[in-house]
């Protein structure tokens, strides 16, 4: 029942653009599911690059709301969004708009379970749509917290 | 032997030291989690009137972080209304945080939506004293005393819920 109740709602506010907040500002919604699963990245995948010696690390972005990047991010991630928005489209496309198009990108979110995520599939799509072809969407299955921060990954706290 | 008194020194200190390191980092450790005494704070709610946690002492409190973007959030917003309404006088009091940035957004859902309980504007440093809010829904059930029977990370089982809820009110 509560599975169903939480399909229907998001059922609605994909077909119909959700009625309910912020995401409903100006911008279209775009599933998670729409990102090929070839261009999601597991967090161990993630974490273990980031605790590499390597020069050639991602550039990695928060596309989600202020308020928890500001309580916890990933090292050296950088805020740009919520890409659900309007606004935060703009702040994304702003922040990757002089990079080279094959700049390896990793854009993340984790406010709520991927399937209810209302910004990492409009963060993947501007991106592809800007002529990004390495970008990687880490896969965070239920939230940040849990995806992330509790296996004990490398974390900033405090924005 | 001479000595001793200067052993037993070093083994206080060194007593002190380690019991002084374990209260230093308890709160920040224990913060949010089970069995422990809810932290306190004060807030004004979006109709403007204050609203501090341990003004409801004696009572069973549902504190729900949660958000205008969040699906399965608003999927519990009518359900936790109902419970207000129908064990309000029973002693339940929910109390519901937005996480959102932007306030105007939550004034424009409670105003479309008849929530039955105060909705407060949360922020990095509420959720860090909650032991961190790093996505939501996530849910804490304070009983009477002021003590964390349950952390609800993701989507709650409702039913389990209103049980534990249900159980709380009959013992205060």
């Amino acid at each position: 029942m509560k599975s169903l109740t939480n399909a229907t709602v998001l059922s609605f506010c994909l077909g119909m653009g959700c009625p309910f907040g912020a995401s409903g500002v100006g911008a279209e919604t775009v599933a998670a599911s729409s990102i090929p699963a070839a261009d999601l990245l597991q967090p161990a995948d993630l974490a273990a690059t980031l605790k590499s010696n390597s020069t050639t690390r991602p550039l990695v972005l928060q596309i989600g709301f202020r308020k928890l990047f500001d309580e916890a991010h990933i090292v050296d991630a950088e805020y740009a969004g919520p890409s659900g928005e309007s606004a935060g489209l703009a702040v994304l496309r702003k922040r990757v708009a002089k990079l080279p198009r094959d700049s390896a990108i990793v854009i993340y979110c984790g406010c709520c379970p991927w399937g209810h995520c209302p910004n990492i599939g409009a963060a993947f799509s501007a991106l592809r749509a800007l002529g990004f072809r390495n970008v990687k969407a880490l896969y965070i299955a239920d939230n940040f917290g849990t995806g992330w921060i509790e296996k004990g990954y490398p974390v900033t706290r405090g924005g | 032997m001479w000595h001793l008194p200067r052993v037993l020194g070093m083994t206080a200190l060194c007593a002190c030291l380690t019991i002084s390191i374990v209260v230093a980092d308890t709160p920040a450790r224990l913060a949010g989690t089970l069995n422990t005494i809810a932290p306190d704070f004060m807030r004004t709610d979006l109709s403007g009137r204050p609203l501090q946690l341990n003004q409801f002492k004696g009572r069973v409190v549902l504190l729900n972080f949660w958000a205008t973007w969040c699906g399965p959030c608003i999927t519990e917003i009518p359900v936790f209304s109902r419970w207000q309404r129908r064990y309000g006088d029973a002693g339940l009091q929910v109390i519901g945080v937005s996480m959102d940035d932007d306030e105007t957004a939550v004034k424009r859902f409670v105003a479309k939506h008849n929530i039955s309980y105060p909705i407060l504007m949360g922020d990095a440093k509420l959720g860090e004293s909650f032991g961190g809010v790093f996505g939501l829904p996530q849910s804490f059930l304070i009983d009477a005393r002021g003590r964390i029977v349950l952390r609800s990370v993701g989507e709650p089982n409702m039913e389990a819920l209103r049980s534990q809820i249900e159980g709380l009110i009959r013992v205060h």
